[in-house]
């Protein structure tokens, strides 16, 4: 049943994110850290069990794939809600601030990508 | 016209599901007979909805785009960090696992030095304005990471409420760059494969910013880009209050 696969995905964004809290707790920081991704890794390892235990079936498996296919409509949906006239009217030095960080960042990928790629043919 | 008005008020997200895949249908129609599919619909779709958030903006004068404007307020909720967290979890069905192992310590190395790279930009792009004082620069510097690492900082370490805002704004800046910039240069960086996409997502950190940019990309990329993105915020707010304050204090006095 459909709502089978959207209740996993929910155990995991549950788990993962409330997990994600704590580790904030633990060090003392105001935010969430890594709960999304705690999650995405739960639900890859219980997917991979129960394929392998061969628990899923395709309409479970479609409950999970409905979400992802509604992630570009949810991003259009957040990029409408973002606060775009602060960013626009905010002057010549957020502008700034916002856009050269990311030309640096930009600028050490291919270098980043090289050294990792080439460690893993060893 | 009331009549209406209200309806949709109180059918917000429902409402918003029509309008979303209107947006979407014509930006896919645009991608087609106007560009040659040379510019993927759904970067349109994106750029149209920061287009309509900046509507949004300048007719409110809010802070959450077109969901200030009631009839739109089911934006906000489906556009919500919620739904997009939701969203993006399940994206990771489509990852594969082995290749998030071998990529994984990259990714660490990249949530680092994507960390300490915008900080430094930040910072410097604040001592060009005038700023001296470790408590602004830091503030402004956490800003360039991401538009929460920022405000987190700022109020940790004392900063004034002018400064807080510019390290939002520059934090808002950064995500919309993103967002917009990624499907453009990504032949130019290699962004094409789920190692990159991995660097990619620790480098730049935005979480709204990469996974918009990613989708925007190429869909398949988006897990990768995500699970390295979602750590860096926290570890933003970690370590820009402190460890990078400390080293600000040392140099700025």
């Amino acid at each position: 049943m459909i709502i089978y696969g959207v209740g996993i995905l929910a155990f995991c964004y549950v788990v993962g994110q409330i997990f994600g809290e704590f580790i904030g707790k633990l060090i003392g920081v105001d935010a969430n850290v890594g709960g999304v991704g705690f999650a995405m890794i739960l639900l890859i390892l219980i997917n991979d069990w129960l394929k392998k235990k061969n628990y899923l079936d395709t309409s479970t498996e479609k409950g999970i794939l409905f979400w992802s296919q509604m992630y570009i409509p949810i991003v259009v949906a957040m990029s409408a809600t973002q606060n775009v006239k602060v960013a626009v009217s905010s002057g010549f030095m957020a502008i700034l601030a916002g856009i050269v960080p990311v030309l640096i960042c930009i600028a050490v990928i291919p270098f980043l990508a090289k050294i990792s790629k080439s460690s893993q043919i060893d | 016209m009331e009549i209406i008005s209200k309806f949709l008020e109180k059918n917000g997200i429902v409402f918003t599901f029509l309008v979303v895949s209107l947006i979407i249908y014509f930006s896919e129609l645009i991608s087609v007979k106007a560009t040659n599919k040379k510019i993927p619909g759904s970067a349109i779709a994106i750029i149209i909805g920061l287009f309509l958030a900046y509507v949004g903006g300048v007719a409110t004068g809010g802070e959450k785009g077109i969901a200030d404007i009631k009839i739109f307020s089911g934006f906000g909720v489906l556009g919500g960090s919620m739904f997009r967290d939701f969203a993006i979890v399940s994206t990771a069905m489509g990852a594969s696992f082995i290749v998030i192992k071998r990529t994984g310590w990259a990714g660490v190395i990249s949530l680092f030095l994507g960390i300490t790279l915008s900080f430094i930009g930040g910072v410097f792009i604040a001592l060009l304005w005038g700023y001296h004082d470790a408590i602004s620069l830091t503030t402004i510097g956490a800003g360039a990471c991401t538009y929460i690492v920022g405000p987190v900082t700022g109020a940790a370490i004392g900063a004034s409420s002018d400064v807080i805002a510019l390290s939002i704004a520059a934090g808002v800046v950064k995500a919309v760059f993103v967002t917009i910039g990624t499907p453009f240069i990504a032949k130019y960086i290699g962004l094409n494969n789920p190692h990159t996409a991995m660097v990619y997502g620790g480098l730049m950190g935005t979480t709204s910013g990469v996974s918009a940019g990613l989708a925007a990309t190429d869909p398949k990329l988006v897990p990768y880009g995500a699970l390295t993105a979602t750590f860096y915020t926290g570890l933003g707010c970690l370590f820009c209050p402190s460890l990078l304050f400390i080293i600000m204090k040392i140099v700025f006095v």
